[in-house]
């Protein structure tokens, strides 16, 4: 009981300093001057991407994006190094999934990956990009794995598109340290017209990189997870 | 009313605070975590408003020349887009060292792992 009104009490100390932070806060009525740097026409126009989130994560801080990505490839290794302790395979007895679930994914799994793939490749010119497709492709997956519990995961083949997408990620950044100003610079292809599906250079090409990369790394996860469940 | 987001950003993160410090079972911990991730990127997000604006995307309504009166800040959304990233890795890691408690003793009850104590 202590200990509850304790933990109370802290909560309730939390709170005030969040009410503080609150009424000091009265609103932006303009942009920082780091962000108006960025909404200008002209490095809008050198750029090239339509979606200024992506133009910040792919271009401005595109190292950023590549530690992050990299982070990810660190979670998914210590994942598998922690799941894959014991070899001994046990065989799962399950249930088969009910047939609403085995049609329904049949019929949806394609869609899902070709939705994902749709919002990595506009992810220059929506609200979207590699992350975000890369999540969709992963839930593609997990349908896949719920549909059949027990069907073997390809480790393999997911494992060489991840290493396949992020050495090209790395290579586009060195293409574009040598062919333009500096490393994953987006300029060394045509920028072209913002807005157009072809522009910003070498945004979209890195995003789908990105993207492979996110769904190959979600997907081995979750393979890890299913893997787990039919030791003993 | 444009505060809305902030206010249930901070009673989000309040909420995964209680969670983490009052529940007993491993998964409830973790979605006590999730909870607290989730309440930080909502306020992140709704501290780059800028009043009457919209989202950083040039299109037919957001032209190139005036998207510096019309945009909001795009900077901060990229952050959260990483902190995201994160936040998954981070609850996977969780869920992991979960799994692994659970196969060594049979439970999440957070009461059972006492041997780790000092």
């Amino acid at each position: 009981m202590l200990r509850n009104s304790l933990i109370f009490v802290l909560v309730i100390a939390v709170g005030v300093i969040f009410y503080s932070l609150f009424t000091q806060f009265d609103g932006n009525d303009e942009l920082s001057d780091l962000a108006q740097f960025y909404a200008q026409k002209e490095n809008i126009d050198k750029v090239g991407s339509a979606n200024l989130v992506t133009a910040v994560v792919v271009t401005y801080r595109g190292l950023d994006t590549l530690g992050e990505v990299t982070i990810l490839f660190l979670t998914a290794a210590i994942i598998g190094f922690f799941l894959k302790g014991k070899l001994e395979e046990g065989k799962r007895e399950v249930r088969p999934s009910s047939e609403i679930l085995q049609t329904a994914a049949a019929v949806l799994i394609p869609i899902i990956i070709v939705f994902g793939v749709y919002i990595f490749i506009n992810g220059h010119l929506t609200p979207g990009g590699g992350f975000q497709g890369g999540a969709i492709i992963a839930s593609a997956i997990i349908l896949m794995l719920l549909t059949r519990p027990t069907m073997p995961f390809n480790h393999k083949l997911f494992s060489t598109i991840e290493s396949i997408s992020g050495l090209s990620f790395i290579t586009l950044g060195v293409l574009g340290a040598l062919f333009a100003g500096g490393f994953l610079d987006n300029r060394f292809i045509e920028t072209g017209t913002v807005g157009e599906l072809i522009s910003g250079g070498a945004i979209p090409i890195i995003y789908s990189f990105v993207g492979l990369k996110v769904g190959a790394e979600l997907s081995n996860i979750l393979g890890d997870f299913q893997e787990v469940q039919n030791e003993k | 009313m444009e505060y809305i987001a902030l206010v249930v950003g901070f009673l989000i993160i309040l909420a995964g605070l209680w969670a983490i410090m009052t529940r007993k079972n491993i998964l409830k911990i973790i979605i006590g975590f999730s909870l607290f991730d989730t309440g930080l990127h909502i306020v992140m997000v709704a501290l780059a408003y800028v009043n009457e604006r919209t989202a950083p995307i040039i299109d037919g309504t957001v032209l190139a020349e005036e998207a510096i009166n019309k945009v909001v800040d795009p900077v901060p959304q990229a952050l959260v887009l990483t902190a995201i990233v994160i936040g998954f890795g981070v609850t996977a890691l969780m869920l992991t060292y979960a799994v692994r408690l659970f196969k060594s003793k049979g439970s999440l009850e957070i009461a059972d792992f006492k041997d780790a104590k000092w």
